[in-house]
C-alpha cells in the first residue's frame, strides 16, 4: 500500500535539485482542454505528454500546460508548441499515439511533424 | 462524452475558472446503484439570472464561440440514466452542481478513467485544493491534496514525481477496492 508519507521522500530529494524551468531552449507544450477539446479525446494526449515527457528525461526544459478553447474545435484535440526564438507549432486532430511522437521527434530530436500540423490540413 | 470522468474533468474547469480555491468531487454509489456527483466549489458564483441560463447551450461567457455545451451534456447524461441535475449558486460564495444517475439503466455513461480526470485537474492548478472521495459498496478512494501539501512543503503538485505518485495512488485505491 502507498502512504502519504512516501511524499516526504520526493520532498527531500527535490531539496537537492535546481530545476530550470525558464531559459534557452525552454519549451512549452499547450493542450487545449475545454468541452470542446475534453470530449474530441484530449485527456489522454495531455497524460501521453506528461508521461513521455517525464520518462523521457525532458521535465526541465518542457514545460506540458493547458488552455481553453482557441476557436477551432474542429480540429481538436489541438496541442500547440512553443519554443523561444521558433515559430508555433499546431499540431491538430491529435491521438495519445501521435503525442508519443511528438515528444520523441519533436521535443526530443528536434523535428516538427509537418504532417500533424494544421497547415497540412 | 464517453465516460462520465469527462464530464467531471468539463464541469470542473468551469469552477477553476470561477477563481476557486478549494474545489470538492464527490462520487457515491448506493447499494441500489443510484449514483450522485457531487461539485462544490467556493470560486465567485453566480447571480440568479445567469445562473437560470447555464443549461441552455446557446448561452456562454466564452468569446471564441457561441455555443457553451459543459452543463447541458452533464444533464443530458444524467437524465438520460432517469437521473436529475440541479445547480445551486450563490454570488461569491460559490456553485455546487448535483447530478444523479442510475447506473442500471441503459444509457447511464460508464464513470471510466476517474484517475486521470483528477491527474488532469491537477496538473492544470496545482494551486486548487481539491477533495476528491469515490465511494460505493466496494469502492473507497479519497484524495485530498491538502494532506498531500503537507507532506510536501515547497514542492508544488505538479512536479512530475508527484504527479506519478497521485496516479499510482488512486489506481491503487480502484484496484484495492475492486477485488473486495
Amino acid at each position: 500500500m502507498k502512504s502519504i508519507a512516501e511524499l516526504n521522500a520526493i520532498r527531500e530529494k527535490m531539496k537537492n535539485k535546481v530545476v530550470i524551468r525558464e531559459g534557452e531552449g525552454a519549451i512549452r507544450v499547450v493542450v487545449g482542454m475545454a468541452t470542446c477539446g475534453i470530449a474530441a479525446g484530449a485527456r489522454p494526449v495531455l497524460n501521453e505528454f506528461v508521461k513521455d515527457v517525464t520518462d523521457a528525461g525532458l521535465s526541465d526544459k518542457v514545460t506540458v500546460t493547458q488552455t481553453g478553447c482557441i476557436g477551432i474545435c474542429q480540429y481538436e484535440p489541438v496541442v500547440e508548441v512553443f519554443e523561444d526564438g521558433k515559430e508555433k507549432v499546431t499540431y491538430v486532430n491529435m491521438t495519445a499515439e501521435k503525442a508519443k511522437e511528438v515528444v520523441e521527434k519533436h521535443l526530443k530530436g528536434g523535428n516538427v511533424i509537418a504532417e500533424y500540423t494544421i497547415s497540412n490540413k | 462524452m464517453k465516460e462520465l470522468s469527462l464530464n467531471i474533468l468539463d464541469i470542473t474547469e468551469n469552477s477553476v475558472k470561477a477563481k476557486a480555491s478549494l474545489i470538492s468531487i464527490s462520487l457515491s454509489e448506493d447499494e441500489n446503484g443510484i449514483l450522485t456527483l457531487i461539485i462544490a466549489d467556493n470560486g465567485c458564483g453566480m447571480d440568479e439570472e445567469t445562473k437560470n441560463k447555464v443549461t441552455d447551450p446557446f448561452y456562454t461567457t466564452r468569446t471564441t464561440r457561441k455555443v457553451g455545451l459543459g452543463l447541458p451534456l452533464l444533464k443530458l447524461a444524467s437524465e438520460q440514466a432517469l437521473g436529475e441535475m440541479k445547480v445551486e449558486s450563490e454570488k461569491n460564495v460559490g456553485t455546487t452542481v448535483t447530478a444523479t444517475f442510475d447506473t442500471k439503466s441503459i444509457d447511464f455513461t460508464p464513470i471510466g478513467d476517474m484517475t486521470s480526470t483528477i491527474v488532469t485537474l491537477i496538473l492544470g492548478s496545482p494551486e486548487i485544493d481539491f477533495e476528491f472521495t469515490h465511494t460505493s459498496p466496494i469502492l473507497n478512494v479519497k484524495l485530498f491534496t491538502k494532506e498531500l501539501r503537507e507532506q510536501l512543503g515547497d514542492v508544488p503538485l505538479d512536479n512530475p514525481e508527484v504527479i506519478t505518485w497521485i496516479r499510482e495512488y488512486l489506481d491503487e485505491q480502484y484496484n484495492n477496492t475492486e477485488d473486495k
